[in-house]
């Protein structure tokens, strides 16, 4: 089986986007988010005005059409959206549980007869 | 020498996460205050009357003004007990009487001969318990699994009833609000170097549980929510 040029570069980025998984986030990462955002945009206009570009690249990379490449890139964009909102949302749920939590605490302290009765223990001497 | 009743259970905080268990949580709460009087039930957001049924029962409850999950639940109980100053053990217990106080028992004992800080509660160290064979070969692979990733050596890591020592809650952080907290919970104790052992306990596998018990589908979600933490 001959190798194309196009399986590496799929298997490279979807390699890369499953790495951001076990990757921590922070600014660098949301630069090159933002940077390849900006790529893509910056490439999205010059095929509108050179449509045979993907075609070309396409067979560059030994894909047949220029469509079968923007599919595959649709499919690399999506994980990688996916991944992301995936992270994205597990840090806002942490925040909002720690937000609910502090509610929570904050509302039975209220309602407890508080500065809680020290004595107790010595009513009992059980433990040696 | 220790004739079960005989145990002091002055300063044991039982932590109760409540989800939706208004019918037995009442009874769950009386029965356990007979021998624990200091419960805290953590309400995570029910929509049915199980606070209410708690507190009359003499628990204090602390509600999550919504639903966040059993393992957030677990953290906020925690985080309560170490507000009190008596607290010398907390007990994690399940608010659907699977859990017996004389299993409690046996762990504190045990914690106190051994001068343990953790005692994990075990389906698998004697007979007592009968699970189905497909459960019981998920629980196996869970436990394989957490022996791998966590510092322990474990036979039952899935179980709910934990005894832990109050040095112990207050260096606990859970952050799976879901159900991998107690893969996570492991985790943690594994990596903070503390003594730990396993006491057998039995799990009641009632019709009420065993409705309301998690399927095996949702070990798949509890690996997944692992891996990708």
């Amino acid at each position: 089986m001959k190798v194309l040029l196009i399986q590496v570069i799929l298997v490279a980025v979807i390699g890369a986007v499953v790495a951001r998984l076990f990757r921590s986030r922070g600014a660098r990462s949301q630069a090159i988010r933002r940077l390849g955002l900006l790529v893509f945009a910056a490439f999205a206009v010059v095929s509108v005005f050179f449509p045979d570009l993907w075609s070309r690249i396409a067979r560059a990379v030994g894909v047949g059409r220029g469509t079968d490449l923007v599919l595959y890139a649709l499919v690399v964009a999506f994980l990688s959206y996916t991944v992301t909102s995936y992270l994205r949302f597990r840090d806002l749920e942490s925040r909002y549980t720690r937000l609910a939590r502090r509610i929570a605490l904050d509302e039975v302290a209220g309602t407890l007869p508080t500065p809680e009765p020290p004595a107790r223990d010595e009513q009992d001497p059980g433990r040696a | 020498m220790n004739t079960t009743r005989q145990v002091d259970t002055a300063g044991v905080w039982l932590v109760i996460p409540l989800f939706n268990e208004a019918s037995v949580i009442g009874d769950v709460v009386a029965q356990a205050r007979t021998v624990f009087p200091d419960v805290v039930v953590v309400d995570d957001g029910s929509s049915d009357g199980g606070a209410d049924a708690a507190r009359a029962a003499g628990a204090v409850v602390v509600r999550h003004p919504v639903n966040l999950g059993q393992g957030a639940a677990l953290q906020t109980g925690f985080e309560f007990v170490r507000t009190r100053p008596d607290m010398r053990w907390a007990v994690t217990f399940d608010a659907d009487g699977q859990h017996q106080t004389d299993d409690v028992l046996a762990m504190l004992d045990k914690a106190r001969a051994e001068d343990l800080q953790v005692v994990f509660g075990s389906r698998f160290l004697d007979d007592r318990t009968s699970p189905s064979l497909a459960k019981k070969l998920v629980l196996r692979a869970a436990v394989g699994y957490t022996n791998l990733t966590t510092h322990t050596r474990l036979t039952d890591a899935h179980n709910g009833l934990r005894l832990l020592r109050r040095d112990v809650v207050e260096r606990l952080d859970i952050t799976q609000n879901r159900m991998a907290h107690a893969s996570e919970l492991v985790a943690q104790i594994g990596s903070m170097d503390v003594r730990y052992g396993e006491s057998p306990v039995h799990i009641l596998y009632t019709d009420y549980s065993r409705s309301k018990g998690q399927s095996l589908w949702n070990s798949v979600n509890i690996l997944v929510e692992l891996i990708l933490r």
